[in-house]
């Protein structure tokens, strides 16, 4: 099977133009018939499921969670990219796309940032139709802020909680659907199968979370829209229900896997505390704007931050990239922590942190709020208290959630952070209409591969998840229903259904059937310690060599001995785990094995025998420019093919933010 | 921050399924850690029972960062437990003392039926959502973002309105199991927008029909939701919505 990408011909500009203006259309007649599957409910699944049941599809959507509302796009704090060039300060489609393909280590396939970039205007305007009270200036306009790797402003933000104001934004319109009864909406439901009929995705297998009860659901198309497995490493940012489970079953009925090894390790979160940790915190990159990082010059510094002096401080970021500062890319600011760390450097009772100091700020805006008041000589207690308040009204619920955490008041003390799994720029290999290799099959958001290369820019996830929901997939995916307004529903009592629901089945009582000795969770646990000791920050042969076996003996080790009480017809979370976790056993090995095959370092991917004299990430665009995109051959037995990668507009160089 | 151990004595609410009758079950959690967060104390007792071969508590929880409103304990009598402003997975245990005692409850109010022991089933707040709390804005039909300035204290006062998590510890805190705290800030933070306002009155109308007809209670103005929401909403939206409210049916009953 040969990767087709399907990028439309034409100058990268009017690609998208192009291709929307010579697309296959649906009558409206025929979008009522055609039936649609969304899986997931956050950014890209919830603004998928309201833009096509309102252009007239008959929409299913299914979440796992209680309610759509609660998928983990809400926890997303700092900002959603737009190159709408509000600030003047020279942002363009062209900028915004340059940016992103670079910060992306050059691993992005250059005509779907483009799109990316071409579209993020209308996100903005569209949000704002809904309600979403983005932050404004006093002038009643919009207000924007920096964010890492860009030296723009184009940022848009509500507080610490834009992720939360732009998803509620998507479920009210979705909810709407609910109303007009254009969506089913199915809550606390997994999707476990994709069924595939003549070489066609046509429906799924779901559990009822809540009776145990297995069902099955036609679609004339399945979009997959369940974001990304971070939750592989166990300790991450992500929710604790965030999983791999509808990605990976679709990998197993024939979707590639796209860059499984690219990591996005984000570089400001509260420190692991013990081993009780279920989840880690992010402290927003939008911090990075004010806050300045550094450690003590110092080894084995016993000093309270406070009682440290400027001139004992290495502000380590700045004094490596002065162009960019703190706001360097993820990849780069989470490298340096690392380092300094591993040199004993690092600070707090574990000595894996540095701190994130406010100290500056607070002072610089006080001054500011003085002088506005016609104090053009505060004193220190007048500065600090006004400038208190602005960085409270900046980012007031971010430093009372580390103060909740931690017990400390980083109003006064510097925060302590270090980088954590946050996450995962691999994903299903999509092509340009956003469909797997698996017909009739569509990924969505983080759930793909496409825009991000191999690392992430801050407040970009948000804008991939609702152009792919509001304004990408209502056109290619039309393209390809154009041609099913002859395909009547398929009965579910076709034996495709018959056999994907047997699978499902007997996987389940199989993992009932160990009743073994140790939890699901305990698993977990295990799994998350290969894959951060071994393919986390920095990776190297050996390693991931010997986290391929150490994960293969796990997994035997799972399905000989994991313990799940309960029964399988009823409300029973450790068993939804146990299949999850399952999942995950099989994606990690994924993980190492592409990760041991791209002996480059890119972005998020930094292989320790690839770096330059000063230590950051060597790529090697001879051998390496391509996707790799991975096809489930059996258990344990995986296809590489690659997808090159051609950079006409932006030419790949060593990346460089000094 | 000094850090503590301490041993703990929980009751929590155990109840196989919705129709079941519940109890509280007793149970000795030994050498907690000030810096874990409830739910990781629920987590390590989760661990030990399934260890023993008995059922593990079923609580909901997901993002645990205060922020999804999945979690919903109700905590000694409170809903997310003692600290202001708080969601249960952002309470830590920091907040408890070496030999108290813990009493955990599923949210209580009628139309929150239990599903399993300390699970509720929240969809009626979808159901309300459903009934209006939106803009009917299809996705391509919006202007230029920054066509229509928004007065910065309209925009902020929407905004503090929008924090709403939908947990509905508001519904839990009240002694009428009223849902006014929750309508009241989705209709508020709608009709402080210009956006909103095409829809601002049937708005109103069709979310509160909707909340009655879900079965919550009436509002008696005690002000337990505000004191207990872990996001701050004022009650001064609930004022909000009475108004507007009392505005769009009088507005109703002339048409």
């Amino acid at each position: 099977m040969s990767l087709e990408a399907k990028i439309p011909e034409g100058a990268m500009a009017e690609k998208w133009t192009d291709y929307k203006g010579h697309v296959n259309l649906v009558n409206p007649a025929n979008k009522r018939k055609l039936e649609v599957i969304v899986i997931g409910t956050g950014l890209a699944g919830a603004s998928a499921a309201a833009s096509l049941a309102e252009m007239g599809y008959s929409v299913k959507a299914f979440c796992f969670q209680d309610s759509p509302r609660r998928a983990h796009s809400i926890a997303a704090q700092g900002g959603i990219n737009a190159a709408k060039n509000y600030q003047n300060d020279g942002d363009s489609v062209f900028r915004l796309f340059y940016d992103t393909v670079k910060g992306g280590d050059y691993r992005s396939r250059e005509a779907n940032v483009y799109r990316l970039a071409e579209v993020s205007a209308a996100i903005i305007d569209q949000c704002v139709a809904q309600g979403v009270p983005f932050a404004r200036e006093y002038g009643g306009l919009l207000s924007n802020r920096s964010f890492g790797g860009v030296q723009v402003q184009r940022t848009f933000y509500a507080a610490g909680q834009t992720g939360q104001q732009l998803l509620l934004g998507a479920y009210s319109a979705l909810e709407r659907q609910v109303a007009l009864g254009k969506v089913e909406m199915f809550s606390r439901h997994e999707m476990l199968d994709v069924v595939v009929i003549d070489g066609k995705a046509r429906g799924i297998i779901a559990r009822d979370l809540v009776s145990g009860k297995i069902e099955r659901h036609f679609g004339h198309a399945v979009l997959l829209c369940s974001g990304g497995y971070g939750n592989v490493f166990y300790l991450s940012t992500n929710a604790m229900g965030s999983n791999v489970t509808a990605a990976w079953k679709a990998h197993r009925k024939g979707a590639f896997f796209g860059n499984p090894c690219f990591t996005q390790i984000h570089p400001t979160c509260i420190p692991v505390s013990g081993d009780h940790q279920s989840k880690l915190t992010l402290m927003s990159e939008s911090l990075r704007n004010d806050g300045r990082i550094w450690v003590p010059k110092k080894k084995d510094e016993t000093r309270k931050p406070q009682d440290i002096p400027d001139e004992e401080r290495d502000y380590y970021l700045e004094r490596r990239y002065p162009a960019f500062g703190n706001l360097v890319p993820r990849d780069v600011a989470s490298r340096a922590a690392k380092e300094r760390c591993d040199e004993g450097y690092g600070v707090g009772t574990t000595k894996m942190a540095v701190y994130l100091d406010f100290k500056d700020a607070i002072i610089r805006y006080g001054k500011i709020e003085a002088g506005k008041a016609g104090n053009h000589n505060p004193d220190q207690d007048t500065m600090v208290t006004l400038g208190k308040k602005v960085v409270e009204e900046k980012y007031g619920n971010l430093f009372e959630m580390y103060e909740k955490i931690t017990g400390e008041n980083p109003y006064n003390q510097p925060m302590r952070i270090y980088p954590a799994v946050h996450y995962t720029m691999g994903g299903l290999w999509v092509d340009y209409e956003l469909q797997t290799t698996v017909p009739g099959l569509y990924a969505l958001g983080e759930a793909n591969f496409s825009d991000h290369g191999a690392n992430r820019l801050g407040a970009s996830a948000l804008m991939q998840g609702l152009a792919d929901g509001y304004f990408v997939i209502p056109y290619t995916l039309g393209n390809y229903l154009a041609g099913e307004i002859r395909t009547p529903a398929i009965p579910t009592s076709h034996p495709a259904f018959e056999e994907a629901e047997n699978t499902v089945r007997n996987r389940i009582e199989k993992l009932m059937g160990i009743k073994g000795t140790e939890s699901v969770e305990s698993f977990h646990k295990r799994l998350g310690k290969i894959m951060w000791n071994k393919c986390g920050m920095a990776r190297n042969e050996k390693g991931l060599k010997e986290a391929v076996e150490e994960i293969k003996a796990l997994r035997k080790e799972f399905w000989s001995n994991v313990r799940i009480p309960g029964e399988i017809n009823e409300f029973n979370p450790e068993l939804d785990k146990a299949g999850r976790v399952g999942d995950f056993l099989e994606m990690g090995e994924l993980m190492c094995i592409d990760a041991l095959h791209r002996r480059e370092s890119c972005g998020g991917h930094f292989r320790e025998e690839s770096q330059t004299d000063e230590g950051e990430a060597k790529r090697d665009d001879a051998n390496f420019s391509y996707v790799a995109a991975w096809e489930f051959k059996s258990d344990e037995n995986w296809e590489l093919h690659k997808e090159p990668l051609d950079f006409e507009i932006v030419k790949p160089t060593q990346r460089s933010y000094k | 921050m000094e850090h503590y151990h301490m041993n703990l004595t929980l009751k929590v609410w155990r109840q196989k399924d919705s129709k079941a009758k519940g109890n509280l079950e007793t149970y000795q959690v030994k050498d907690v850690s000030s810096e874990m967060s409830i739910l990781e104390v629920f987590d390590v007792l989760n661990e030990s029972l399934i260890n023993d071969g008995k059922e593990p508590i079923a609580f909901d929880h997901d993002c645990r960062e205060g922020i999804c409103g999945a979690c919903s304990m109700y905590i000694n009598g409170q809903p997310h437990g003692p600290w202001a402003k708080t969601t249960t997975c952002q309470l830590h245990m920091r907040a408890f003392k070496d030999g108290d005692t813990i009493v955990v409850e599923p949210w209580r109010s009628r139309a929150f039926p239990v599903i399993k022991d300390l699970v509720v089933d929240r969809s009626a707040f979808d159901r309300i959502i459903q009934a209006g709390g939106y803009i009917s804005v299809n996705t391509g039909n919006a202007v230029d973002a920054n066509s229509i300035p928004v007065d910065k204290r309209y925009a902020d006062a929407a905004f503090d309105a929008a924090a709403c998590i939908g947990c509905g510890a508001c519904v839990a805190a009240c002694k009428n199991g009223s849902a006014m705290l929750f309508v009241g800030a989705k209709v508020s933070q709608l009709a402080l927008l210009p956006q909103g306002e095409p829809e601002r009155e049937t708005r109103a109308l069709n979310m509160v029909a909707q909340m009655d007809k879900e079965g919550f209670g009436s509002c008696s103005n005690t002000y337990a939701c505000e004191a207990e929401c872990p996001k701050g909403i004022s009650v001064a939206y609930i004022a909000k919505l009475n108004s507007e409210y009392l505005h769009a049916g009088l507005n109703d009953s002339d048409s």
